[in-house]
């Protein structure tokens, strides 16, 4: 807990640490659309989603194996350029199956259903990559390792290729998503269904489609933050999952579960407090203070900053 | 896909051809599910660098499979539009009563029969491993299906209180020397206190928001657990906690031991047997509680706040009251069974209260038919009992090769359980209901009827 008091003044540690924590929160704020889409349409928190997260980091990284050892690409945009497709296309064929055969059946059913349903799926996602691809840690050599120093004031402050790759990568495809959601067709539907499911099949909206294409959008952006979380760390591991999950659901309920502007804010709000948290005060307790702001948020503010108030109808 | 199930595939080969075409897609998905993560495998070579080595074989072989059983799937049940439900067979009172019974017994006489039937060898594995290992679960499912099954709380973090209660009972015999008997009702007092605490912030909340929370509680509890390490020890935990004794006499070698004082040969299965029944009292305990509360007011008021909270409040039940209570008598059999699993392994860590162990113990509730006590016992058996089987699959070996470990397998089925039970039957393997009070006749009423509780 060693409060050092000459780093409160330091301004080049501090802008340091803005950097890092947009970062994480970059990867949270993509995972927590994932949660607050699917909350959203059907109203179930899909606790499967840190799992397929996980298994994004794992498919990017072999997909990166197989470009770099068995076809011989040799340029790391490149490269990473078609892990991001190749990721993003299989997480949402994953999540895809796994919304039509643990999900989709229990449409209409009572509401624990899918939540044990969910919570099922986690624990068999985990336990399959575990005995496909073994328990052991995997680390990737480290990907783009340039370092950008910028001159501010006195001091300098350095941020790594990587930070702006994923920062700007992150950025670009927040816009698309958002174009796709607020001015195509499939975006009115999907905003249709999450008004009203029962209206929008009224007017021949296919409700079942809808929501699987959100799973296949939440899986993509989910997918995306595997890529970053893979160039950022280096590092995969089957259980990984859990606690990135969870640390995105918090961010999807602080910005307001529901609102796609609200989870990206939540995300980037979560990763600045952890790494804030980390540096200022204690690693230890980084986790119980993203858990703490996870109950303090739902017990005291449970629309979050950009949620629309929930009204209790009798 | 959907066309092809909706269709009626009465008669002829358009629906051969569809079946076969929906199959053909069904193992295609799967090829692409397995395109990278089951047809390379990430290995760390010599040199520690990261390299894959293909195994399509793997890949297809699942394609097939899932081709295979599709395909089959949809030749069996051509011309249904629908897959046929199954339930449960309503059971009268007195038959209940006799299953209830005849379940007791076999309970009773379960260590003997392993004993005659194993020898001494076998016996340990089975009386510990699925006897002891079961009935923690069931005490565990229990105690929360008070909480969520009557009550309708949905709490996602009960590990807490089961770790709240094996810390107390740790940390008071190995500080102060208490015996485990006097650790006992205290560490439910302290869960029970916890519950209480824990249970106070969340009133507002409901459904989904509620089970976060809860989780978010169990984490910290766990988190603290292992960074507290001058108390708690950390990840290293606590050892060494003395085991319970038969009222005072240890079960050991010695002159005052167990074996000794009832002029007994000394076996280990002295000790097991004693836990074995120790761990049925407990849960008996919770299972006869459960009942009996059901049946005061305080009960009542958990099932009416379960069915409808608006109309429970507007009735003039206190439901702070009503909610408090429901979470301090939950925790407080889960701290009973923490001191049970404290004394019984004598070592405790934080990693035995991790969050997939509330996912584990509300898995049983919800599969058991949440609020249904036998419900809840049968599926702690399946569900913990049949994993645990898993380890005794030896002879796979003979098929799969050498390096096939059955034990590798056992959460992976337990998710998949999860799924399957869920789908096939969404209230639960017993999914009728018995009211507790009833003018008359009583009437078993199927549990689609009763509210999951948004409380």
């Amino acid at each position: 807990m060693g409060i050092e008091l000459c780093s409160w003044g330091d301004m080049d540690y501090f802008l340091q640490q803005l950097v890092n924590g947009l970062t994480l929160g970059s990867i949270y704020g993509l995972i927590a659309i994932g949660y607050t889409m699917v909350f959203g349409i059907i109203g179930m928190v899909n606790f499967a989603h840190g799992d397929v997260f996980m298994l994004s980091t794992f498919i990017s990284v072999i997909v990166l194996l197989i470009l770099t050892q068995i076809l011989g690409i040799s340029s790391i945009a490149l490269a990473l350029f078609l892990v991001l497709i190749a990721a993003m296309v299989l997480t949402a064929l994953w999540n895809w199956a796994i919304e039509r055969v643990a999900y989709r059946p229990l449409r209409g059913s009572f509401r624990l259903a899918p939540l044990i349903s969910a919570i099922g799926m986690s624990i068999f996602l985990m336990n399959f990559v575990q005995v496909v691809q073994g328990p052991r840690n995997k680390s990737v050599p480290p990907l783009m390792t340039d370092l950008l120093v910028i001159p501010i004031g006195t001091s300098n402050i350095t941020i790594s290729l990587k930070q702006i790759f994923i920062m700007a990568t992150t950025a670009l495809l927040l816009a698309a998503f958002w174009y796709v959601v607020q001015k195509t067709s499939l975006g009115r539907a999907q905003r249709a269904c999450e008004q009203d499911r029962k209206m929008a099949a009224l007017l021949g909206i296919d409700v079942d489609r809808t929501v699987s294409i959100t799973f296949v959008l939440g899986a993509a952006l989910a997918a995306v933050a595997g890529v970053m979380y893979v160039v950022q760390y280096g590092v995969v591991n089957f259980s990984d999952g859990f606690v990135p999950g969870v640390k995105a659901f918090t961010a999807a309920v602080l910005g307001g579960i529901g609102s796609l502007p609200g989870a990206v804010l939540g995300g980037l709000l979560i990763g600045l407090i952890e790494v804030m948290w980390s540096a200022y005060f204690s690693i230890d307790y980084k986790d119980v203070a993203a858990f703490s702001i996870l109950a303090i948020v739902l017990i005291f503010m449970p629309s979050g900053l950009l949620g629309k108030p929930d009204v209790e109808k009798v | 896909m959907r066309d092809a199930r909706n269709k009626p595939l009465a008669s002829g080969r358009p629906a051969t051809i569809a079946a076969f075409k929906d199959a053909a897609l069904v193992g295609l998905a799967t090829l692409g599910l397995g395109f990278p993560i089951l047809a390379y495998r990430t290995e760390q070579n010599i040199s520690n660098q990261l390299i894959i080595e293909p195994r399509w074989a793997l890949a297809f072989s699942f394609a097939g499979l899932a081709f295979a059983l599709r395909l089959a799937w949809l030749m069996t049940s051509a011309g249904r539009s629908s897959i046929p439900t199954w339930s449960m067979p309503v059971l009268s009172k007195r038959a209940g009563d006799t299953i209830s019974r005849a379940g007791l017994g076999i309970l009773l006489a379960y260590p003997f029969l392993a004993l005659w039937i194993t020898g001494p060898g076998g016996a340990i594995k089975w009386i510990d491993n699925f006897g002891i290992q079961i009935l923690i679960y069931v005490m565990l499912g229990w105690g929360l299906n008070i909480v969520v099954g009557l009550a309708g709380l949905l709490d996602l973090g009960y590990v807490a209180f089961y770790a709240v209660g094996a810390y107390t009972t740790a940390l008071l015999s190995t500080h102060f020397g208490l015996s485990f008997w006097l650790c006992l009702p205290l560490a439910g007092m302290f869960a029970a206190l916890w519950g209480v605490l824990l249970g106070f912030p969340v009133l507002r909340l409901r459904g989904d928001y509620l089970a976060i929370v809860t989780l978010a509680f169990g984490e910290i509890i766990r988190l603290v657990l292992i960074n507290w390490v001058d108390v708690t020890g950390g990840y290293a935990g606590i050892s060494s906690i003395p085991r319970p004794t038969f009222f005072g006499i240890p079960f050991n070698a010695t002159e005052t031991g167990f074996a000794a004082t009832f002029g007994l040969e000394f076996t280990p299965l002295h000790r097991l047997f004693f836990l074995f029944y120790l761990i049925l009292a407990l849960a008996l305990l919770t299972n006869w509680v459960t009942i009996r509360l059901r049946r005061l007011p305080i009960g009542r008021a958990w099932e009416a706040l379960r069915e409808d909270e608006i109309a429970a409040k507007a009735l003039g039940i206190d439901t702070v009251i009503t909610k408090l209570t429901a979470f301090a008598i939950g925790a407080m059999f889960g701290g009973f069974a923490g001191a049970f699993i404290a004394a019984r392994q004598a070592f405790i860590s934080p990693e035995m209260f991790v969050f997939m162990e509330s996912a584990v113990i509300l898995a049983i509730v919800v599969l058991g038919g949440m609020g249904s006590q036998i419900g809840v016992a049968i599926a702690a058996i399946v569900m913990v009992g049949g994993t645990e089987l898993l380890r005794e699959l030896d002879w796979l070996k003979a098929i799969f090769g050498k390096d096939f470990d059955p034990t590798q397998y056992r959460m992976l089925l337990f998710g998949l359980a999860m799924v399957a039970i869920m789908i096939w039957k969404p209230r639960g393997l017993i999914s009728n209901r018995e009211p507790t009070i009833a003018l008359g006749a009583k009437k078993s009423i199927s549990s689609s009827l009763v509210r999951e509780g948004h409380g």
